[in-house]
């Protein structure tokens, strides 16, 4: 069978609804593209566990700090099934971690913006994770098998970090007039970079026609943001608190919230590494790299002693 | 700079008992116990789990794809495997 049945084939098989599995034959930039995505994903969900971090020891309350430790070992817990996805398309994970550490590697944008007060918390769990709820039930639904299954599995624990995060932000607006202007000023940080970490418009996103030929993504960018959107802007207003965007309102007609413009140069500086905290991020990646070496060291040696230690009794 | 992550394992989870594993994804793990240990904290935070079976990737033998209709097609052909295959006559029970 020469390359373009082969490619039919497999376009027959994605327009029929059906997944493509780990092993099967599919076209090189199918495969690549899915690595780029799948790794780009898993590294996002890694490096987003630091902007969280930074308030785990502040945490106002136990039952705060609690949840704030669960809802981060959560995102450790996505990293790994992400890298566990991208591993069954024939790339290695420490070649995904050093690509990461190196430097070489993209990750969602927003975390790049530092969590300056306790608020940013509730914010991060309800727009961030609020946004990225709406993007993976949507790759959810994509055509290669072990990726969507790790977002089934993730679309069900995102949940609980959406609520925590809504609740948090909802009683401080519900507090004192401090507590209040501390909720608002955190919405009005991470409303935008929560807007364009759904991606590029739909007129400039450069990967879409392919990942939506090969149903690598069922919707575009545009779409799933419009929807993201229409779900937070009722629940901004229900905690009392002010979208900060002065020409957003609502088309009786369409039934959609329209918002004003958006700055792309910020996301593209961002992205090309020019945000709040890119070195940080960054070197926090490779010191947590370097700190674990002697830890997977000992584990190796210790893990060979007990295999010599079989063999002799044996 | 390449970082050693140590042997990959598919790891099966068991939901409840009386039910089969069935595959959840794979860690790295220098050997069985941490691979347990790992695959505890990544499948089974919510108690998705009463038992967890981990596998060196490299053992798992499996059939491909492109040789699956061939493999396969001994089933075809065998309806009478099937109880649909035989006719009972109207009014005769428990078959
Ligand atoms: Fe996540
Ligand atoms: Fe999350």
């Amino acid at each position: 069978m020469d390359i373009a049945e082969k490619e039919k084939q497999f376009q027959d098989k994605i327009d029929s609804g059906q997944k493509i599995e780990a092993k099967e034959w599919v076209p090189e930039n199918y495969r690549k593209q899915l690595i780029r995505m799948i790794s780009q994903h898993a590294h996002s969900e890694i490096v987003g566990m630091l902007p969280e971090g930074n308030w785990i020891t502040r945490a106002p309350s136990l039952r705060r700090k609690a949840v704030l430790l669960a809802k981060i070992q959560d995102e450790a817990g996505h990293g790994l099934y992400l890298y566990s996805a991208a591993e069954t398309l024939g790339v290695e994970r420490g070649e995904l971690i050093d690509q990461l550490i190196t430097g070489k590697a993209k990750y969602s944008s927003i975390f790049n913006y530092p969590t300056l007060t306790w608020a940013d918390i509730g914010a991060i769990g309800w727009l961030v994770d609020g946004a990225a709820i709406v993007n993976q039930t949507m790759l959810a639904r994509g055509s290669y098998g072990p990726y969507s299954r790790a977002m089934v599995r993730i679309c069900k624990e995102e949940s609980f970090h959406n609520r925590q995060g809504y609740e948090l932000l909802y009683d401080l607006a519900q507090g004192t007039p401090e507590q209040k202007a501390m909720a608002q000023d955190a919405l009005n940080r991470w409303w935008w970079p929560s807007i364009q970490m759904l991606g590029p418009s739909d007129a400039d996103s450069k990967n879409s026609g392919e990942t939506m030929r090969w149903r690598i993504k069922v919707e575009s960018n545009d779409t799933v943001r419009q929807r993201f959107i229409d779900r937070t802007v009722p629940q901004a207003e229900a905690a009392g608190l002010t979208i900060p965007d002065p020409d957003l309102k609502f088309n009786e007609e369409t039934g959609h919230w329209e918002i004003g413009e958006i700055d792309w140069t910020e996301f593209y500086q961002v992205i090309k590494g020019y945000g709040p905290c890119n070195k940080k991020r960054l070197r926090a990646r490779q010191e947590a790299e370097h700190e674990g070496e002697w830890v997977r060291e000992a584990a190796k040696v210790y893990a060979e002693k007990q295999a010599a230690k079989k063999t002799k009794a044996a | 700079m390449s970082t050693d992550q140590g042997m990959l394992w598919e790891v099966f989870v068991q939901a409840k008992p009386g039910i089969p594993h069935k595959h959840a994804g794979s860690v790295h793990a220098p050997d069985a116990e941490m691979a347990l240990k790992s695959a505890r904290d990544v499948y089974t935070r919510r108690r998705e789990g009463t038992s967890i079976w981990v596998v060196p990737a490299n053992m798992i033998s499996a059939t491909t794809e492109q040789d699956a209709d061939s493999f396969f097609d001994p089933a075809d052909d065998k309806v009478y495997r099937h109880p649909t295959f035989y006719t009972i006559p109207e009014g005769v029970k428990y078959l």
